[in-house]
């Protein structure tokens, strides 16, 4: 492997506003009077409830099994009584079932297994599923059960596993101030990973904004087979096709899933949940979220247990100096617009990001001036502006032969059309009028 | 001399290759069925698919077929069901004009919860944060319905679909534009319906709109013996087996004004959509 790593085509540098949360430590959130833990918590199928109101929960205990292959169970993330199962806001604007939780205030654990201090020699399998059993999922964002990555076809064979800790979305530092505070962790748990795969070694991709976290992560890697890779700064560095391209030189095909090529990719944070898992014994039901935005009075990185409302989140971060335009989950790229402070935190929930009035304004969309800005930085090199006209003429077949399905709605063509085209939001209607195609075609 | 040669042999290919197209016409003629091209003169030309064809051609060809009858054109009057059947020697079957209703009352004014800039369209709204509407199983409002309307016969009013019954013909366009499957295809003898679709408890459904179903279950209780209305969780329906009148609006006095006549509705007599 050569040390420079390749640079993807396209890609844009918005600006970063990192600075505003990331010399903030980790803080432990307080203890909250009740939880709001969101059931379907995964990309796959929902996992099946096995509480009822009025249950007695402990830290740790199992709320919900795996519903199937690609699901991950749930657990309590603290201990009390089950208050009530109902409905919460979700993070897409529909309301979903939620467990509320509450809480004793005694935050007594339970773990469901116990830890495995010899991992080094323990079967991999066993390790997988542990992984599986601590309710693990792709923590950058996505939310993908890790187990299903971790368990490719025995036609795949897989010889790279790459840590994203690139964290190319502007205004998070959760995955920066995690590397840089808890490195060991997130180096220990890579190499689980590791092994479950059967592998020597993994990789970490670091952006090259963040030289204290290489540094730290270098240290900490000095006695494990794990190297920690630099890449430059550019969005989407962190989307796994690219930062595969920029460490392996290796393209994913149209359609392929990284496994076709030999790689596996998880996130930081999700390689230190299993760290949690496996050396602590303790399931996932914590991550670090960054609260963030000019209206806030003390931006920062806390460690939030699942089912925090937003609106809490918030109150710790300081409150608002002035009223905000737009409240996101995650970053500003990629990160879904909330209607309701009442939504809670998921294992997912890498950001809480508040948008000053004066930083947005409220457009109309242009018609296309064929400037090719888009085309430019389309990472995965196919055509926006074209696509777009298919999708605003009904041409998803049209779409399709474009390529739309290869979109990983990263957002650039947006962010660099200059008639304010809502680009990504109709790959996205693409996509989805494609797989319902699909589907009823059997 | 050059030109007479031209003109010659043009005037010779010609000859003979009229000869062959005039064998070939009548060896290789295909016998249309002159009762196909006399009922799609008789369709309304409307090419709606409503039928379930590929449009009128498609269906007059089903018709003579016997694949299809008559009456499942959804667009063609009872005079125009008679002339065809009469003209094909069929009985006319007798058949049910259907309307679509929206099951919704949530205008904007009423429902609005955020800004919404996006594609204007239902599909799009309803990938971003389920679109600007507190509700989540109303209208978006995007007029993804009207837009499907071959009839021109949804108006979208204060970001609410508002079917214009005597427009309708019944085609179900719309039914399949709708992402949140609001749009129920009833009889159109039928006047007053529950404009709401929202299966959450009362309190829910108030807290983000002023004229929800609430199931208070007064038009139940004014049907009196009559089971004119359907009790569906927490959301009554109109039974259509046995359609109320206009008459039980009055009588039920429904609080926040879900069940309404369909004419009245249309015309934004119920407040706030004006």
């Amino acid at each position: 492997m050569s040390d420079k790593p390749r640079k993807f085509k396209g890609g844009v540098h918005p600006n970063d506003s990192k600075a505003l949360s990331a010399h903030k430590p980790i803080q432990e959130a307080p203890l909250l009077d009740s939880y709001k833990v969101i059931m379907h918590q995964n990309i796959g199928a929902p996992p099946e409830l096995l509480v009822k109101k009025g249950d007695e929960v402990k830290k740790g205990t199992l709320l919900a099994k795996a519903g199937g292959f690609v699901s991950v169970p749930l657990h309590s993330p603290t201990s009390g009584t089950i208050k009530m199962i109902d409905k919460v806001p979700g993070p897409t604007g529909i309301s979903v079932p939620c467990i509320e939780i509450a809480a004793d205030g005694e935050d007594e654990w339970d773990s469901p297994f116990e830890p495995i201090t010899d991992w080094k020699t323990t079967d991999p399998v066993e390790l997988r599923q542990r992984v599986w059993d601590a309710g693990v999922v792709g923590m950058g964002g996505a939310a993908f059960p890790s187990h299903v990555k971790l368990s490719p076809p025995d036609d795949k064979k897989i010889d790279m596993l790459i840590l994203n800790g690139a964290e190319c979305e502007p205004y998070l530092t959760a995955d920066h101030r995690l590397m840089l505070e808890n490195a060991k962790e997130v180096v220990i748990g890579g190499s689980i990973l590791a092994r479950i795969l059967g592998l020597e070694s993994c990789v970490i991709g670091v952006e090259n904004n963040k030289p204290d976290a290489v540094e730290m992560l270098k240290k900490a890697a000095a006695n494990h087979s794990v190297h920690v890779q630099d890449l430059p700064v550019n969005y989407p560095q962190g989307a796994e096709k690219q930062l595969i391209y920029a460490i392996t030189g290796r393209e994913v095909p149209v359609g392929a899933l990284p496994m076709d090529i030999g790689c596996v990719v998880q996130n930081v944070a999700s390689a230190a949940a299993v760290y949690e898992a496996v050396v602590n014994g303790r399931p996932s039901i914590d991550r670090i979220t960054t609260v963030t935005g000019k209206p806030l009075v003390d931006p920062g990185n806390w460690k939030f247990r699942i089912g925090t409302p937003i609106s809490k989140a918030l109150e710790l971060a300081g409150g608002i100096t002035e009223q905000p335009a737009k409240l996101l989950l995650g970053g500003p790229m990629m990160g879904i617009a909330q209607s309701s402070l009442d939504v809670t935190t998921m294992k997912n929930t890498s950001g809480i990001l508040l948008i000053a009035q004066d930083e947005v304004s409220q457009y109309t969309s242009e018609p296309c001036i064929r400037c090719g800005r888009c085309v430019d930085c389309c990472p995965m090199q196919i055509l926006p502006a074209t696509i777009s006209q298919a999708v605003e003429n009904h041409r998803f077949d049209w779409a399709e032969q474009l390529n739309v399905m290869a979109c990983i709605e990263c957002g650039s063509c947006s962010y660099s059309c200059p008639s304010h085209r809502p680009l990504n939001q109709q790959f996205k209607r693409a996509k989805v009028e494609i797989r319902a195609g699909l589907r009823k075609k059997g | 001399m050059d030109s007479l040669i031209a003109i010659i042999s043009v005037g010779v290919i010609g000859t003979v290759l009229g000869v062959v197209i005039g064998i070939v016409a009548k060896v290789f003629a295909v016998d249309v069925d002159e009762r196909i091209e006399q009922v799609e003169e008789m369709l309304p030309g409307a090419n709606c698919g409503g039928c379930g064809f590929a449009g009128c051609a498609d269906f007059a060809k089903g018709v003579v077929a016997e694949k299809a009858t008559p009456a499942q054109c959804p667009v063609c009057s009872r005079e125009d069901v008679v002339a065809i059947s009469d003209y094909l020697g069929i009985a006319a079957e007798e058949k049910e004009k259907m309307v679509a209703l929206v099951r919704c009352s949530g205008d904007i004014p009423n429902t609005q919860r955020s800004l919404y800039n996006g594609v204007r369209d239902c599909q799009s709204a309803v990938l971003v944060a389920g679109g600007a509407k507190g509700c989540d199983y109303g209208c978006l409002g995007f007029g993804s319905c009207a837009e499907a309307c071959p009839f021109g016969a949804i108006e979208m009013r204060a970001g609410l679909a508002i079917v214009h019954k005597d427009l309708c013909v019944g085609c179900e366009n719309c039914v399949a534009a709708c992402p949140k499957e609001l749009i129920k295809m009833v009889p159109a003898a039928a006047t007053t319906h529950v404009y709401c679709n929202s299966p959450e408890k009362g309190a829910a459904k108030r807290k983000v709109c002023q004229t929800a179903c609430i199931a208070c279950r007064k038009c139940v209780k004014a049907s009196g013996e009559e089971d004119y209305m359907e009790i569906d969780g927490f959301l009554i329906r109109s039974n259509y087996e046995n359609p109320p009148s206009a008459d039980l609006v009055e009588a039920a006095a429904c609080p926040t004004t879900a069940l309404r006549v369909d004419t009245e509705h249309a015309k934004g007599a119920y407040g706030g959509e004006a």
